[in-house]
């Protein structure tokens, strides 16, 4: 197998406010290290509690945003500082889906000029036609193609994510970064756009970054899954070992959090309750920075940040792993 | 917060300087020459020529500004060194040759008139504007509502002119009500000085009151939808705190914004009010000095209206942050 | 035990320019203190409309509001708002989605927490400041003398609903209505939450209505499940009930749909098809028929008749408003449904 996409180092810090008027500025610290890798149709799930950087991770990657420090290679090329001009031929390749299904679609342009809108930019003349490849994509995802000349308020939530994917899908890209993709749609509108998502990387070898909050919802996708805490990634191992057998107490916590459906399994399962809030990414906690929240803590903990090492069939960021 | 405060005085002393500057600039490159202007019909070249240089108009701008800013802060000395010698004390903004007096005496004393018409009226339509707008926000849909909006639009979409010109006719020439318009010192006339300014009062009210009443309309109606409105319902708070504890505290911040700026506009000068009303104040002296092409003068009255304005803009920013704990806190 | 809430016959329309919009349709249920009724629903179900009403919001709006709603025998729908706003807050109470809209942005939450307990009780500022700095110790807020002089925007996201909370029992109401009080917050603060709520249930024998569209949530917090689905109940009973053996086809739905950290994750999730329907146009008969996969189990019933809320069984406290019969639907359930849980 061969990698899609290889991110080394990955930093992203955004300047905060200045608190006098010749005093130093804030640093927000995002992203903060990021290393991790992503193999050719692969899907991999990014989850983590708000704040902890991966939305910012997928704008990152998708150059969205211009990283601070470190290196993202896509397809075997250097892409971390290149122009948004260098950047136009890429983006054929990798595209990104958005949470908010609405903000994302330009109210006053149809579907179909929404849907071939990468053709339009990239210069690029599909075969058979716009119109005719535009319809197959709609027709891909689940949506009548005679809606071609419909505009999105005429849609419902679920078929707007839909819309979304289309012009993903359009140029027929290597990487999609699908960013808290379901997470706006009600219950029953959640399970069809997986179902989708997760038919169209089988069906067209598409990697996936999966970014979202909730675990049940990644599980259902990915096949490999990294949890972020506070910019960092604090385990990364793949689908069944990182459900069954979390490494990293946060991976523990987080888990053990999820509210389970089956009113029989409720008492059986083990009680973690993380106490307090995430730290402030404006100065967050020294050594590890999960420390403050972790029962696990020692004096190493606050002195040391964990590298994240391979531990049996996981790669874990901690000093006291279970 | 203090260097939010800093931040704000530092910026509006820059914006001064550079809309002075450009103030200055502009009047210099005007065809009119203030040396003939105030030497009169007779005046032969070698008499302007030396005017030109008594007032150092000889010079080059970026001197001559530089004199000007200077004469600011420590004031200067016309026609050095002749019998003619005219000392204009800091703060120096000129002197007017045509009426033989320094700008800042000039302004100094139509200010006082400027005042009065600012601070009255204004209180005058933040009550009327005020009330009418929360009183129709309250009653939605109803008569009241539609009679005061009618009104309002109908008021917005006046002229000062023609406003004052009808009330003036009825109150002052045909009932007889009222004296004329005019400027007594509130401090030894203040009843006359009440009834002098009452129609300038009462013709700018009508008026901006219309916008505030429409301002506080929208404002309250949108923060009725707020969620935290319904908070306040649910606690079982009564409609009264609900409204003026809730929604009015919440649709306030823009009207305070506007309501700062419009004063700070008006304390430079009411030009139309006191050309209306032949009000000795700050607009009046304006429209006289263009009238004449009394340039120092409209230099000066311009840099002093330019002066509240910005002054307004950064208690407006300053109240903004009284207001609203998100600015103070950050 | 005698019912502490009684919903009975509860409907409410709103006139639009559209059409008349039945938001809640003769919706009936029950509630003891101390027990939690989680409503179950997508958008547009109905669920908070319903929340509303049993605080009597909808008073002095267009809505029209028909049914009873008896809180300790007072009926809130026949009572006019000047007695029903001495009620609101002390008797029941009601905390929402979005802390952060539903704090006031300019005022401080102890002030805004004080200002509830002052509505109710004749006790002097600093009174009412004291109970305030209680409450807000009660819920987990560490330092409250403190932090009851930061603006809501100066709280986290789980610390500004713990204010929520505080400020809603600083009364101690009997009737807790906490409309997706977790939906906007990480899961280990839900988790918190959830936690905080079940207490304080315990300490103060609060009856609690918790809207939600998270089963997990109300899995984890009620005793009895009402769902809704256009504006109708279409199934009631306990939580075993309805989420062991649930009795309608989308029930069926929502519990095959949702992503769940057990069972096979290669397995496609059987989905619901379609979407929830617009309340301007509620489909015939049942309103769920145009998304049901055993509509041609019955025919023509489902698109022509609305079915009537019954008992599974005889006698039984699990209703549902399904035209399958009994048969049918153990034999869907255990062939079809049940394999996919």
């Amino acid at each position: 197998m061969s990698k899609i996409l290889k991110v080394e180092g990955l930093t992203k810090h955004f300047p905060g406010r200045k608190h006098s008027l010749f005093g130093k500025r804030d640093i927000v610290q995002a992203v903060d290290g990021l290393n991790f890798e992503v193999e050719t149709g692969e899907a991999i799930g990014l989850v983590g509690e708000s704040g902890c950087g991966k939305s910012t991770t997928g704008r990152l990657i998708t150059r969205l945003l211009e990283p601070t420090s470190g290196s993202i290679e896509f397809n075997g090329k250097d892409i971390t500082h290149l122009s948004n001009a260098q950047m136009r031929p890429i983006r054929a390749d990798l595209q990104i889906i958005f949470q908010d299904p609405y903000a994302s679609l330009n109210p006053r342009h149809t579907v179909g000029t929404i849907v071939a809108s990468p053709f339009r930019i990239g210069g690029i003349e599909p075969e058979g036609g716009t119109k005719k490849r535009v319809q197959e994509l709609l027709e891909i995802v689940g949506l009548n193609p005679e809606h071609y000349n419909r505009y999105p308020h005429e849609f419902s939530g679920g078929q707007r994510q839909r819309i979304g994917i289309a012009r993903a899908l359009a140029l027929r890209p290597k990487l999609i970064v699908a960013d808290e993709p379901v997470s706006a749609l009600d219950v029953s509108i959640q399970a069809q756009v997986i179902n989708l998502l997760k038919d169209l990387q089988k069906q067209f070898d598409i990697a996936f970054i999966f970014i979202a909050h909730d675990l049940a919802v990644v599980r259902h996708f990915a096949q490999r899954v990294a949890v972020m805490y506070l910019g960092n990634i604090v385990e990364i191992a793949d689908r069944d070992t990182l459900y069954s057998n979390p490494k990293h107490p946060y991976t523990k916590a987080l888990l053990s959090a999820v509210p389970e459906v089956d009113p029989d399994a409720i008492g059986s399962r083990e009680r973690i309750r993380l106490t307090g809030d995430v730290p402030n990414p404006i100065n967050p906690p020294s050594g590890c920075r999960f420390r403050t929240r972790c029962w696990k803590a020692q004096e190493i903990c606050a002195s040391n940040p964990p590298e994240l090492i391979q531990i049996g069939m996981s790669q874990v960021a901690c000093h006291f792993p279970e | 917060m203090f260097n939010y405060l800093l931040r704000r005085i530092v910026s509006g002393i820059i914006v001064l300087g550079i809309v002075s500057a450009i103030v200055f600039g502009i009047f210099f490159i005007l065809p009119a020459d203030p040396a003939r202007l105030s030497c009169g019909k007779t005046c032969s070249e070698e008499q302007i020529v030396k005017i030109r240089h008594a007032l150092e108009l000889d010079q080059t701008l970026p001197i001559q500004y530089g004199r000007y800013l200077k004469g600011i802060f420590v004031g200067r000395t016309y026609l050095k060194g002749t019998t003619a010698e005219l000392h204009c004390s800091a703060p120096c903004l000129g002197y007017s040759f045509q009426t033989d007096q320094p700008v800042t005496q000039l302004l100094k004393d139509r200010l006082p008139a400027t005042a009065s018409i600012a601070f009255g009226a204004s209180i005058l339509w933040l009550l009327l504007g005020l009330s009418s707008g929360i009183i129709s926000a309250l009653r939605r849909g109803t008569w009241v509502d539609k009679f005061s909006q009618g009104v309002a639009l109908g008021a917005a979409s006046l002229q000062i002119y023609f406003v004052g010109l009808v009330l003036q006719f009825i109150f002052v020439n045909k009932l007889a009500w009222l004296p004329a318009p005019g400027y007594s010192s509130p401090l030894h006339y203040p009843v006359d000085w009440a009834k002098q300014m009452a129609l300038p009062w009462i013709t700018l009210a009508f008026l901006l009151s219309a916008i505030y009443s429409r301002l506080t309309r929208a404002g309250m109606i949108e923060i009725m939808g707020e969620d935290y409105v319904r908070t306040a319902r649910a606690k079982g708070l009564n409609n009264r705190t609900i409204n003026l504890k809730h929604v009015l505290r919440g649709a306030i911040t823009p009207i305070v914004t506007v309501f700062g700026l419009d004063l700070g506009g008006l304390l430079g000068g009411a030009v139309i009010t006191e050309y209306v009303f032949n009000i000795p104040g700050l607009g009046k002296l304006s429209t006289d000095a263009v009238a004449n092409l009394d340039l120092p003068v409209i230099t000066g009255t311009v840099i002093f209206s330019a002066f509240f304005i910005i002054v307004a803009n950064v208690l407006v920013d300053l109240l903004y942050a009284a207001l609203d704990p998100k600015v103070r806190i950050q | 035990m005698s019912n502490f809430l009684e919903v009975k016959n509860l409907s409410v329309s709103f006139p639009t320019e559209d059409g008349v919009v039945r938001a809640v349709d003769n919706l009936s249920f029950t509630l003891e203190k101390g027990k939690t009724l989680g409503i179950v629903g997508e958008s547009g179900s109905g669920k908070s409309v319903t929340s509303l009403a049993i605080l009597g919001l909808h008073k002095g709006s267009s809505a029209e509001v028909s049914g009873q709603i008896l809180i300790d025998g007072q009926d809130i729908n026949a009572k006019p708002e000047t007695d029903v706003r001495l009620l609101r807050g002390k008797l029941m109470s009601m905390i929402f989605q979005d802390a952060l809209a539903a704090l006031h942005p300019y005022y401080t939450v102890g002030n805004q927490i004080a200002e509830a307990y002052l509505v109710h009780n004749k006790v002097s500022k600093s009174v009412a400041k004291k109970r305030a700095i209680e409450m807000l110790d009660r819920v987990g807020i560490p330092n409250p003398q403190k932090r009851i002089n930061d603006f809501p925007h100066q709280f986290s996201g789980g610390m500004r609903q713990r204010a929520m909370i505080a400020m809603a029992l600083s009364c101690n109401p009997s009737l807790l209505i906490a409309d997706e009080p977790t939906t906007a917050l990480d899961v280990t603060v839900q988790a918190q939450i959830i936690d905080l709520l079940r207490d304080l249930q315990k300490e103060f024998n609060t009856a609690i209505i918790l809207i939600t569209h998270d089963l997990g949530v109300v899995a984890e917090t009620a005793d009895d499940i009402l769902l809704m689905y256009a504006g109708k109940e279409i199934e009631y009973g306990t939580v075993r009930d309805v989420l062991q053996k649930p009795q309608h086809p989308y029930g069926w739905g929502l519990l095959t749909s949702i992503p769940r950290l057990t069972g096979d994750p290669n397995k496609s999730l059987a989905a619901i098809p379609g979407t929830p329907p617009s309340l301007i146009s509620v489909p015939s008969g049942c309103a769920f028929h145009p998304r049901c996969s055993y509509v041609s189990r019955v025919g023509t019933a489902c698109s022509a008749t609305i079915p009537e809320l019954l008992p599974v069984t005889s006698g039984a406290h699990h209703l549902v408003r399904c035209h399958l019969d009994a048969t049918a639907r153990e034999e869907i359930f255990k062939n079809q449904v049940g394999p996919n849980l």
